[in-house]
């Protein structure tokens, strides 16, 4: 048999452009990590289990949940909390267009979806298409961010509280998608 | 867009939509939950539950796991601090469970039998699952369907549990329609995002709970009344609250916080992990409710019988009142609304969003439906030619009863008058498609609460109330109420909340929160308002003016007070393969006075989101050879995802209530109730099958379609 | 959670000699299933071995005209590449009906393979579970199984495999290739997972300590007119309750080839064989899909709660086959 292997390791984890030296207990997820010994607690945990998407941050640009994403695992990447949002006291357009039209109600799912949205918003810059994209073949070109396509691309994160209709609005105002059902919302 | 109340305000703040005060703070991640706030030498406790649904506890193997990494004690029932539960709550005698690790019986599964404290929380999880406890098992019964031999009749409340009057058989025997059906509901879960977490520590002799809750207020005084405790010497906060709907009151949590932080003098916090959630927090018990209408063949009711059959635990007694919502809307000749419990070896349900009004609407609302069609008459025109003029069984009139404005609005909106009524005309593709309507209604009550307003030197004012935001808005409406009635610019007004040091003050439920609070504030600022006008500097500590509304509260006349509303739902149904979606939904609602349209209309389109929940997805499973639930995440118990959820509109009318001084009536629960019903009915009108079980699953809708019958 | 050794590393070799040294060591890739399942104590490894910077996370053509695709590549990655999504649209889709955007960032095309049943008594460790524990019972079978398996299954396991991938890929004729300490092996994705029988807990044919590097997709015109649907309690961010990857290609009217595969119905991803055989050289009708359908499902047995499913496939067979055959005569 092989030695027990260490179940610590000391890591450092660039946070927001910062970073932090910590040691971690091997089954520390970077959900944890970031509440319970960075004070990074704007991530929220939902369900712990990768199905609400309540602690969903950026990786290298990327949207994912850090419920189960282990924290020494994360090592070398870059990290993009909620506190990373803003510019200083400046909010991002989809911070701001989640406060103007309450896209949130008790506000816990909150810094999931507007991580979320953003990942999302530069997926569908990026051409992706999604689980409702009519046509997937890319001669048939980058699918339009309808309300459809903002529906499914944020399902991954729940909203118990039911915020989703201002969600919806919230993330197209963002990125500047003339949805028609915005258009109708607006009349 | 809506239409909005009438503004009396002078400031214009009350009717005026305004962002969140702490908005900023909840998308920059600043705002801190229960869970969130550091302690030094802060302990993580975690509870181990029951595996067996029903038995003794034979012994509890605490020196292994006392000798894990980190771990700092293991409570259970031979060592944990007594308390006791002789006393009466404010809503009523406590549920044992709060009683937790004191004897070794087990009622259910899911019952906390030991209490691990380590350094770090992965020291007690993992303790937590090392722990061996042997039990002597007993058999166990799950088992709820409709007709149990063994139901009984549970106490009146405040309310009476069963109300009749007439001769039921003889207006059924003289009716020329009939209808009598029996609808289930299932299992429900609360579900808030933020799981129930609470630190607890003694602070200079003083207990410091750090929660997250619907009421500080009753924590704190259950917490004294469970550990024998001076009640001044238990202080709870609560600041931000994510999601409660009526999960958050007293758990088992904050109990075990306590325990652990006594036993070992420093700050123990908890929390409760998502699976634990669906044993310890309360649920909307499963219903199996049966219906008869009799009508003439214009749609008048003669008879109507609800009979609604629910679950309760062996410990204590919680009835889901799903007749109740029979006793508002219609009239009858002969009227009979009756409850039945059942008691099995399962947790306690609670109050859920709407307790009762969701499940019996369901039922109620899909019952009319089925007499419209049996009739043929328009659904609308069914219930305008059953609208009460007085509360049906209490004769009582109504505050203000605006039902068919409601409808009349959301008809006109929606489109209902180009309705075609036969089912399963309409087709787009895979798609049929139905249109559904259903009514609303939600009792308008209201607390006593306690208020302070004070006027600083500097132009400003602090709001001093003990109420809970649990995401309604009520921080702002707050804010709103107060600046009206000082005249004073939204942006001047601070409001300090969810403190149980600020003093006396409703909880947030029943849709009676922000109502509640709102009067108290109204006075006090109103009174403040007046010693300003006598003119006079303000000196460094302010002036503060104080209310209480018990006696105003207390000397409301005995009306018939609710707040209604009107659903109108487009499904498209696939039956070959069993989806349902939801296309749009419309409500109207006649709800009181609205303080704030911006957070108002999320807490419309919430409780409308939860009622096509509750129609399309929601239901946990609980596996009878065990007792216990299968699937107990949330991969396993749905609620909808943004895909699920179209545009929604709420729509509202003048409807202020006379007798408040701010008009409100409360608005978080009248959206779910009957949504389920306009949902259910569309997918009947697209199909041409009723669904009687909720939820209306994907298996189901093959099963009957195929069976080309109604629902199994 | 148990306490664990992690190591990371860069080259495979040195990823199987480490678990062919500790055989309580797992891999870890994206983490969506494993520390989920480490969390509910499903899996309790002494060591994992984070396998995410091995340099496997390529989408190459292949000389013949197919795709390979390295182990490591994200489940996003793969769904968004020009070349799956113009010559096995089926494939995007099936990975895109999978989970949510941000777990699909995070998941592994060999994680996706691994995932585990989310039948939830296997996944509750409180509860018996012949998959968990072999000998332990399968209460499913009496209790809730609503969406629990109608082929392939057995009187020891009802459990269905979870992914919407691996279903386009057997459609596919997907190939899987590893790495273990003696050197590289190959399994056609037919046989890669293993019949139910009595033993439910052994689930695939990788040799013990075997590394996944990738997947290949040998050519497949037909697959340019696929399509996945998936049917699911939710609309989104939901397990299927079944689910069909289907290619067609359709000439005069007759089926010149078809592919055919479902999900959410077995203990892995169903190759409708049967259904194919009926099908190719026949006629591009509604009639002949259902007859085909039937073919496939008439080895169905389903529980007293599940049996919805047969109709369920039955209908989906139908209803894909004619849009497919509709695009064919386009």
């Amino acid at each position: 048999m092989t030695p027990v292997p260490p179940t610590y390791s000391a890591i450092t984890l660039n946070i927001n452009g910062e970073k932090y030296t910590l040691p971690v207990d091997h089954r520390t997820t970077l959900l944890d990590a970031l509440r319970e010994h960075l004070d990074l607690t704007g991530t929220k945990k939902g369900c712990d289990q990768g199905q609400c998407g309540a602690c969903t941050l950026l990786i290298d640009g990327r949207r994912a949940v850090s419920c189960l994403q282990l924290a020494v695992a994360a090592e070398g990447r870059e990290i993009t909390t909620i506190e990373g949002v803003a510019e200083g006291e400046q909010l991002h357009p989809v911070q701001q267009a989640f406060l103007d039209l309450d896209g949130y109600q008790c506000g816990y799912c909150t810094p999931g979806q507007i991580c979320s949205a953003l990942g999302m918003i530069e997926e569908h810059a990026a051409g992706w298409p999604s689980a409702v994209t009519d046509d997937v073949r890319p001669e048939a070109g980058p699918p339009p961010l309808s309300a459809d396509e903002i529906r499914e691309r944020m399902s991954g994160n729940l909203c118990r509280c039911g915020a989703y209709v201002s969600i919806v609005q919230a993330v197209a105002q963002a990125a500047g998608a003339q949805t028609a059902e915005a258009e109708e919302a607006a009349a | 867009m809506t239409t909005t109340t009438q503004a009396t305000a002078v400031t214009g703040a009350v009717g005026t939509a305004h962002t969140r005060v702490e908005g900023r703070d909840k998308v920059t991640g600043a705002a801190r939950y229960a869970g969130e706030i550091p302690f030094a030498e802060l302990a993580h406790g975690w509870l181990v539950l029951s595996t067996i649904a029903r038995g003794r506890i034979r012994s509890v193997e605490a020196d292994p796991v006392l000798a894990m990494p980190g771990v700092l004690a293991v409570l259970h029932h031979q060592n944990a601090p007594r308390v006791t539960t002789d006393y009466m709550s404010i809503t009523g005698t406590p549920d044992p469970t709060l009683a937790i690790l004191q004897h070794d019986r087990v009622p259910y599964a899911g019952w906390p039998v030991a209490l691990v404290v380590a350094e770090t929380s992965e020291q007690a999880r993992e303790a937590a699952e090392a722990l061996v406890i042997e039990y002597d098992e007993e058999p166990h019964d799950v088992a709820f369907f409709a007709g149990r031999p063994d139901v009984y009749t549970p106490a009146d409340s405040v309310v009476p549990t069963d109300e009749v009057k007439g001769d039921m058989e003889a207006e059924l025997a003289a009716s020329a329609v009939v209808v009598d059906v029996e609808y289930t509901t299932p299992e429900e879960y609360h579900s808030p995002l933020e799981p129930h977490a609470a630190t607890a520590h003694w602070d200079g002799g003083r207990l410091d709970v750090v929660d997250s809750n619907q009421s500080t207020m009753w924590v704190a005084g259950e917490l004294a009344q469970l550990f024998s405790l001076d009640p001044a010497s238990v202080r709870v906060r609560s600041e931000h609250v994510g999601g409660g709907f009526g999960s958050k009151g007293v758990r088992p949590h904050q109990v075990a916080a306590v325990m652990a932080a006594t036993v070992l003098q420093r700050p123990v916090r908890m929390v409760l992990t998502r699976r634990q959630m669906f044993s310890l927090v309360g649920y909307r018990s499963p219903t199996a409710q049966r219906i008869r209408l009799g009508a003439d063949s214009d749609g008048r009711l003669r008879a109507l019988d609800h009979h609604a059959q629910a679950l309760t635990s062996t410990v204590h007694e919680f009835l889901e009142p799903s007749a109740y919502v029979g006793r508002v809307l219609y009239d009858a000749d002969a009227h009979r609304t009756t409850h039945r419990l059942v008691r099995l070896d399962v947790p306690t349900p609670t109050f859920m969003r709407a307790p009762g009004a969701a499940s019996g609407s369901f039922a109620l609302e899909s019952a009319l439906d089925e007499l419209a069609e049996k009739c043929g008459v328009d659904p609308i025109a069914l219930r305008a030619r059953n609208e009460p003029e007085v509360g049906p069984l209490s004769g009582l009139p109504f505050s203000s009863r605006n039902l068919l404005a409601c409808f009349e609005d959301g008809a006109r909106r929606f489109g209902w008058a180009d309705r075609d009524p036969r089912p399963g005309l309409r087709r787009e593709g895979r798609w049929l498609l139905g249109t559904g309507t259903a009514a609303a209604t939600h009792a308008a009550g209201v607390g006593p609460s306690t208020a302070a307003v004070t006027a600083q030197a500097d132009g400003t004012f602090d709001v001093r109330i003990n109420a809970t935001d649990i995401g309604t808005g009520a921080r702002t409406a707050l804010v709103l109420v107060a600046a009206e009635a000082l005249r004073a610019e939204p942006g001047r007004v601070r409001v300090h909340i969810g403190d149980s040091d600020l003093g006396p003050a409703m909880f947030a439920g029943g849709s009676m929160g922000t109502r509640s609070w709102a009067w108290a504030v109204m006075l006090a600022a109103r009174e403040l308002r007046e010693r300003l006008a006598l003119g006079g500097a303000i000196p460094p500590e302010g002036i503060t003016s104080r209310s209480d509304t018990s006696e105003a509260v207390g000397a409301l006349a005995q009306q018939e007070r609710h707040a209604f509303g009107a659903h109108f739902a487009e499904v498209a149904v696939d039956v070959t393969s069993g989806e349902v979606r939801v296309r749009r939904m419309l409500g109207v609602f006649a709800a009181g006075r609205i303080v704030n349209p911006l957070t108002a209309r999320g807490q419309f389109i919430g409780g409308m989101i939860w009622g096509l929940s509750m129609a399309l997805h929601e239901e946990a499973f609980r596996d009878s050879a065990s007792g216990t639930h299968v699937g107990a995440d949330f991969a396993g118990y749905h609620f909808a995802a943004n895909a699920d959820v179209p545009l929604i509109e709420a729509h509202w009318v003048d409807d202020p209530d006379p007798d408040d001084p701010v008009g409100i009536k409360g608005i978080g629960e009248v959206g779910i109730v009957g949504a389920a019903a306009a949902i259910a009915n569309a997918v009947w009108h697209a199909t041409g099958v009723r669904h009687r079980h909720l939820p209306i699953r994907p298996d189901r809708v093959l099963s009957a379609n195929s069976a080309g019958g109604s629902s199994a | 959670m148990r306490e664990f050794g992690y190591q990371r590393v860069l080259d495979v070799s040195g990823a199987v000699a480490l678990l062919d040294a500790d055989p309580d060591a797992r891999f870890l890739g994206g983490g969506t299933n494993l520390v989920d399942l480490m969390k509910t104590g499903v899996e309790r490894p002494a060591r994992l071995v984070d396998v995410r910077e091995l340099p496997l996370d390529r989408i190459e053509s292949t000389r013949d005209g197919g795709l390979r695709i390295g182990a490591t590549v994200t489940n996003s990655d793969l769904a968004a590449h020009p070349e799956v999504r113009r010559h096995y649209p089926a494939l995007t889709q099936a990975v895109l009906a999978g989970a949510s955007g941000q777990l699909r960032n995070m998941a592994t095309v060999g994680g996706n393979l691994l995932q585990r049943t989310r039948c939830g008594y296997f996944t509750d460790v409180t509860k018996p579970c012949n998959k968990r524990v072999p000998g332990s019972g399968c209460p499913a079978i009496e209790g809730e199984h609503h969406n629990h398996a109608i082929l392939g299954a057995s009187d020891h396991c009802v459990a269905t495999h979870p992914s919407d991938m691996a279903v386009a890929l057997t459609a596919f004729d997907t190939v899987v290739a590893y790495e273990t300490a003696d050197g590289p092996g190959e399994l056609p994705l037919a046989d890669f997972y293993l019949p139910v029988g009595d033993t439910p807990h052994l689930e695939t044919a990788l040799p013990p300590g075997a590394l996944i590097t990738g997947v290949t997709l040998p050519p497949a015109p037909t697959a340019a007119n696929s399509r996945y649907r998936k049917v699911r309690e939710r609309a989104s961010y939901a397990f299927a309750i079944g689910s069909i990857a289907a290619a067609l290609d359709v000439e005069d009217g007759l089926v010149r080839d078809v592919r055919l595969a479902f999900g959410a119905v077995a203990s892995r991803p169903w190759r409708a064989r049967a259904a194919e055989r009926a099908l190719t050289g026949g006629p591009a009708t509604a009639d002949a899909f259902a007859a085909a359908a039937d073919a496939e499902l008439a080895a169905a047995r389903p529980l007293p709660h599940n049996a919805y499913k047969v109709t369920l496939m039955r209908n989906l067979v139908v209803a894909v086959l004619t849009e497919l055959a509709e695009e064919a005569s386009r």
